[in-house]
């Protein structure tokens, strides 16, 4: 029978749920990496078995690990579980090295971006926020840093080579989002496999269409008053998050720090399609399985504001490609709650009926079984929640 | 052999119980006890020291015989009763919260 998977990161572990098709009663298994921030954790679409995730401490630095078999064992890639239980033959452990490249042949000289006041500031790694395993092969995937930049691995995880050219594109005009200068969403095109799309605070939307070797924003459309004093900047917009339906691969949907926006040409152009949401703020973005004008966004009340107007925790759902869009409450509270929902926390699996889940920074998990239609707590008490993601299993 | 203490996250990783127990070739110094712990234990590169610059993690702190060692430079020799295993080199994490 089928079923689902979902991973969720925290600030203190991750939890990985899992339901069978019903998705009526869960089993949670977690806290994983007791303590650490994981920002992110995302199964391969070749092989739902293989999970990567984001494990990071202000104190220790990053960390990736590693399951292969479906969230059940951990392991940093490079290091097999059995190799560590031994005193002989660790491998030498590279999982963790995301060292920008600087070679004079490969890479782009590590310049400035642009500081919260408009001085210039040294790049430097922080943590991965974004894992994105390849479309096809289980060993690819890639790593969306901060400070901003596209790293990808082809050997499961073990080495990670920046690809430069992105920080090249304008790089020193780049600034600090309030949460960090991140690179948050790597969308990967499955009509052309050459085509990359990603979304950093703040600097906007790029696009390569050679795998990552070349780059270039895609913004055109977005306006972004309260940061950026030219109204036809080319970068700088803090894009929050974009989705795509796997099926209308040219479509985006982009959840800005203000507004929701539509591209119908794969980014070239922009459009506002906020229509009557009670507020256009938010982070989260997200495409039904089977419908792709059908979208979900959780409107926060404003960039000082974190949390949903009048303490109303309401998804709203666009069956128009946006601009209408009606809220949905059943299950969700109505009053007095003010969480947040951040920009990973979204995700939908593939049912027949498609499920949607959430997760709250005030440590709950909810999911929908109807497309949004009633909604139930899988967990009430987590960490605040940092990332969620869905695997739906054969 | 030299003895490592190492933060409970730490031990957690490099999936080791108490004190670390190391070899290490020539004179005892902040960079020769990293450098082993290092290779005895390659998952704790990067958690330490910085990948790139070699440099301690701004959170963390070097402690031994009730000494803060964090700023001394990295090739002076460790006190003696470290280099002879009577006392242990401690990694700290900075304290953080109320």
């Amino acid at each position: 029978m089928s079923g689902v998977r979902i991973l969720v990161g925290t600030r203190k572990g991750a939890f990985v749920l899992t339901s069978d098709g019903k998705r009526e009663r869960w089993d949670v298994s977690g806290p994983h990496f007791a303590g650490w921030e994981i920002y992110h954790l995302k199964g391969s679409p070749a092989d739902p078995n293989r999970i990567y995730a984001s494990q990071t401490s202000g104190w220790f630095g990053q960390i990736i690990q590693r399951s292969d078999d479906g969230g059940k064992t951990w392991f940093p890639p490079g290091s097999k579980p059995d190799e560590l239980a031994t005193p002989q033959g660790m491998p030498k452990g590279e999982s963790n090295k995301f060292v920008y490249d600087t070679s004079p042949k490969t890479g782009k000289p590590l310049t400035t971006h642009q500081w919260y006041d408009g001085t210039q500031h040294p790049w430097e790694f922080k943590r991965v926020w974004h894992l994105e395993p390849s479309l096809t092969d289980p060993d690819t995937v890639y790593a969306g840093v901060e400070d901003a930049a596209l790293f990808r691995s082809t050997d499961g995880g073990q080495t990670w080579q920046e690809l430069p050219e992105l920080r090249g594109v304008k790089g020193h005009v780049w600034q600090p989002g309030a949460g960090g200068m991140g690179l948050h969403t790597i969308v990967l095109d499955p009509s052309l496999p050459e085509r990359i799309f990603i979304a950093i605070s703040a600097a906007g939307v790029f696009r390569s269409d050679d795998a990552g070797r070349t780059w270039r924003p895609v913004n055109r459309g977005l306006k972004s008053p309260y940061a950026l004093p030219d109204p036809d900047a080319e970068v700088g917009h803090c894009v929050h998050r974009i989705a795509m339906h796997p099926s209308r691969p040219r479509v985006l949907f982009m959840q800005k720090h203000w507004d929701v926006m539509r591209s119908d040409d794969a980014g070239e152009s922009w459009q506002e399609v906020s229509g009557n949401l009670p507020t256009d703020f938010g982070f989260a973005i997200d495409v039904h399985a089977h419908e792709p004008d059908t979208i979900y966004v959780v409107p926060i009340k404003s960039d000082s504001e974190h949390y949903p107007p009048e303490g109303k925790l309401r998804v709203y759902r666009s069956r128009t490609g946006g601009n209408e869009w009606e809220p949905l409450t059943k299950g969700l509270p109505q009053s007095d709650c003010y969480v947040n929902v951040l920009r990973d926390a979204t995700a939908v699996d593939s049912l027949d009926s498609c499920g949607v889940y959430f997760g709250t920074t005030g440590g709950q998990v909810y999911a929908s079984a109807n497309a949004g239609d009633k909604w139930a707590p899988i967990v009430r008490d987590l960490p605040p929640v940092l990332s969620v993601e869905v695997q739906t299993l054969p | 052999m030299i003895r490592v203490v190492l933060p409970a996250h730490l031990r957690t990783l490099a999936r080791v119980g108490g004190e670390v127990q190391l070899h290490v070739e020539g004179a005892v110094t902040q960079r020769s006890v990293l450098d082993a712990l290092e290779a005895r234990y390659p998952m704790l590169k990067g958690t330490v020291r910085d990948h790139v610059t070699q440099k301690r993690r701004p959170f963390l702190r070097f402690f031994a015989c009730e000494q803060d060692l964090s700023h001394d430079p990295p090739d002076a020799p460790l006190p003696d009763a470290v280099a002879m295993g009577a006392e242990p080199f401690l990694i700290v994490g900075a304290l953080a919260g109320g």
